[in-house]
């Protein structure tokens, strides 16, 4: 294949480093050049659907959490369809961005989206995946942006006939893709990145 | 049916190519980096969408870091830098709009950073970030000081080479990178952990800053070339815009 020749090879990644705060959050870490962080609102008026909170910690393998990571994510509105230019679907909820970015607390290692309860996306072959949000994590220590897939355990119809749920094998692991909603109505999502609890990551 | 469809629309990553997560030498990695094997799957909507960011966003100095942070009237200490390239997917396309995002140390090779305790000092005119947005051919430039080397506590006596640390996002969210550049000529690129990390000499490559000549502003300051590739769709937008039609 002659356009297999011509492909450039994508940028190979390196880690964000323990001071990605500078360029991504940098009013977090007390640089005002730019107005506001990027993505640290991701609803922007009154949206459709049920506001959720989502909560949590990323450990390492000692078990610690870690104090220097950022947490992107991105994820359709209550109807399914996502704020982006690529929407080719319809128009999504003006008021909601779709999209969070979240430095962890630096004493406790704790981050949290202010968002809303996605709605259903269709899977390739068009068929209805279960609601998810999409997380991406980088960190000092993390050489390439680690990819996960927040689901949540209420769903459990539609997560039993999801495509990507449903081809894992293991409970455990499974388990560790489902957030619990606590009394308070906040969603609980810790990320493990080694050892018996070990989150499910991906490679999309 | 096309292809698209049936296996997502974004080439599969080359992970090979891309850096293992555990690389001993950096010792951070270590208890960060997951054990299991990455699950694969092809890309859907929940990937091959993302934020796109309008050019509305940028104040008018976001992309001077020699003076987004100074003193009217000051600019911060340091051999001065043009630095541009053009951002392409893996099939050779120019990528518009996409958003990068830039940190670096000082000229010291400090940084402004409540964590960082390196003993150069910091410059008052300097914070260290900056932000663009490709232009419809996929180029991009800002202007920046040269970033000292610094220390670091990995191994008894480690030390970065000079870098600028890119954050990139394209049109997907599953083209999402971070990455650094680094410095044609710099000796100490040879001797890091961190890169290390990749696989490759050609990779070290891709990530090292030409000197442009040819872009190099007489009397005032150098220019550097950094190209930046990201996953490439196997059909563009349009295309996908024009079957729905
Ligand atoms: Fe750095």
């Amino acid at each position: 294949m002659t356009e297999e020749n011509e492909r450039l090879k994508e940028s190979p990644s390196q880690t964000a480093g323990p001071y990605v705060h500078i360029g991504c959050t940098p009013n977090f870490t007390g640089i005002a050049t730019y107005e506001t962080d990027l993505g640290a609102l991701m609803k922007l008026g009154p949206v459709t659907g049920q506001e959720i909170t989502i909560e949590g910690a990323i450990f390492d393998g000692d078990g610690a959490p870690l104090l220097d990571a950022l947490v992107e994510i991105w994820q359709a509105d209550a109807n399914g369809l996502f704020n982006s230019a690529n929407e080719m679907r319809g128009a999504s909820d003006p008021n909601f961005s779709g999209w969070g970015r979240c430095p962890v607390d630096m004493e406790t290692g704790e981050f949290r989206f202010e968002t809303v309860k996605p709605g259903r996306v269709p899977w390739v072959d068009g068929s209805l995946q279960a609601p998810h949000i999409t997380m991406w994590i980088v960190a000092r220590g993390i050489n390439i942006g680690l990819q996960t897939r927040i689901y949540f355990a209420d769903e459990v119809e539609a997560n039993l006939s999801d495509p990507i749920l449903s081809q894992i094998d293991d409970r455990d692991r499974l388990t560790s893709l489902l957030a619990n909603e606590d009394e308070n109505g906040t969603h609980r999502f810790d990320v493990h990145l080694q050892g018996p609890r070990e989150t499910v990551f991906f490679d999309i | 049916m096309n292809d698209a469809k049936a296996g997502g629309m974004f080439l599969p990553r080359d992970r090979e190519w891309q850096p293992n997560a555990l690389a001993p030498d950096y010792k951070s990695s270590i208890k960060r980096s997951p054990k299991s094997k990455l699950l694969s799957f092809p890309t859907s909507l929940s990937e091959e969408t993302s934020p796109i960011f309008g050019h509305d966003i940028l104040g008018e100095f976001d992309h001077d870091l020699i003076v987004n942070y100074a003193k009217q009237g000051e600019s911060a200490i340091g051999p001065r830098l043009l630095v541009h390239g053009t951002v392409r997917d893996e099939m050779g396309r120019p990528v518009p709009n996409a958003l990068i995002e830039v940190w670096q140390a000082n000229a010291g090779g400090r940084y402004r950073h409540k964590n960082e305790g390196y003993l150069a000092p910091l410059d008052p005119n300097f914070g260290g970030c900056g932000r663009v947005i490709t232009a419809d051919d996929g180029t991009y430039e800002f202007r920046t000081i040269q970033p000292g080397p610094y220390p670091w506590p990995n191994g008894p006596n480690s030390w970065r080479p000079a870098h600028i640390h890119f954050s990139i996002f394209g049109h997907g969210f599953a083209q999402r990178l971070i990455t650094q550049m680094y410095f044609e000529g710099d000796t100490l690129i040879p001797l890091c952990p961190i890169v290390g990390a990749l696989g490759s000499q050609d990779a070290v490559d891709i990530l090292t800053a030409h000197l442009d000549m040819g872009r190099t502003i007489p009397m005032d300051m150098c220019a550097y070339r950094f190209d930046i590739v990201l996953r490439g769709a196997k059909q563009t937008y349009f295309e996908n815009r024009s079957e729905g039609l």
